[in-house]
């Protein structure tokens, strides 16, 4: 019988110990059924995750999901429509050491012209984070500095746009006029 | 006539469309170009219980080049079109097209950016089948009206 994972750290620990790290930088804490989300700042992110993974009580070895967040247009409360920033990059990490999760939350804005803010890439902390980054990319158009192949990974790439902005129109749809490069096997560089 | 005296083996005076079509009827060979559900329940429709081999379709090819009836089964979305139209297109003549399910026939409830709405915009197709995803009886059903398209062709219309 292999032991018993323990349950590993409550929420409040893990976001106060990261609290203490990162003082004021942690803009926001929210918690919702029992996970704990922690809102930072990208400049704030690698040091964050860094932090979060090397710590002898946390030891976050595993980087479960990126996902990208599009608040245009939501009219769910107040806090949420006074936030300041549209998009959030939502990274899940769980610890297979210590038996326990945390969610960290990226604050990115737009400017002027409605392009995205930038975001540290974190591949090379995670190597699961190259593929998911892109996704995030391909999807939302929130680019990651760092990443060594941030090219499309869901939509094919003549697409034009990104489709899951709540701005994309619902029913645009854009065909393909070829076999995409990806299905055609040995001409394609598979990073 | 005459004729019997010159062929002593019985015979059979037909049409030439007539012996074709009852041959290509009873012996097509189906590709199944399955991406969603609807390829589940084609196994079920090629196995011992509903047995698409009562209606001469058994012998499943996956090569294209040796088929002559494509099943087009699930959701096919925009970077999967140019693929199917090229499995479309290295299909040998005669060839027909049956498209299996709500999603291959009209997209389904996938009314998105990244689904195509009904294969028939990329390729022609014979038969359409509802349902999400179809009872195998309503596969074979496709088979049979299949089979009596076939019955209504011409070898003339068949380069």
């Amino acid at each position: 019988m292999p032991p018993v994972p323990s349950q590993g750290l409550p929420q409040q620990e893990i976001v106060a110990r990261l609290q203490e790290k990162l003082g004021a930088r942690a803009l926001k804490v929210t918690t919702c059924a029992g996970q704990s989300a922690v809102t930072i700042r990208p400049a704030d992110l690698r040091e964050a995750l860094i932090f979060l993974r090397d710590d002898s009580a946390l030891q976050f070895s595993w980087l479960m999901d990126v996902g990208g967040v599009d608040w245009m247009g939501y009219g769910g409360d107040e806090e949420q429509d006074a936030q300041e920033w549209r998009f959030e990059v939502a990274y899940q990490l769980y610890s297979m050491e210590k038996n326990h999760r945390i969610r960290i939350k990226v604050a990115v804005g737009v400017d002027g012209s409605g392009n995205a803010e930038s975001v540290p890439s974190v591949w090379d902390l995670w190597g699961v984070a190259n593929w998911m980054e892109r996704e995030v990319w391909d999807l939302f158009g929130i680019s990651f500095d760092g990443h060594p192949n941030l090219r499309r990974i869901m939509c094919h790439d003549e697409f034009v746009g990104h489709a899951l902005r709540k701005d994309y129109p619902i029913n645009r749809r854009q065909k393909l006029s070829r076999p995409s490069e990806m299905l055609l096997c040995g001409r394609h560089e598979w990073a | 006539m005459g004729l019997e005296t010159k062929i002593e083996q019985p015979y059979i005076v037909t049409r030439l469309d007539e012996v074709v079509n009852w041959g290509r009827k009873y012996s097509m060979w189906p590709l199944p170009f399955g991406t969603a559900c609807c390829a589940i329940e084609f196994m079920g429709v090629v196995s011992g219980r509903f047995d698409i081999s009562r209606f001469g379709a058994e012998l499943v090819r996956f090569s294209p080049r040796q088929a002559d009836l494509l099943l087009v089964m699930g959701t096919v979305n925009q970077k999967m079109a140019p693929v199917l139209k090229q499995i479309y297109d290295q299909m040998p003549n005669p060839k027909w097209v049956v498209s299996m399910g709500a999603c291959a026939s009209s997209g389904g409830f996938y009314d998105n950016y990244a689904v195509v709405q009904g294969i028939d915009e990329i390729i022609p197709v014979d038969v359409y089948v509802a349902g999400c995803p179809p009872r195998p009886e309503n596969v074979l059903g496709a088979v049979v009206k299949i089979q009596e398209k076939i019955s209504r062709e011409s070898i003339q219309e068949w380069r």
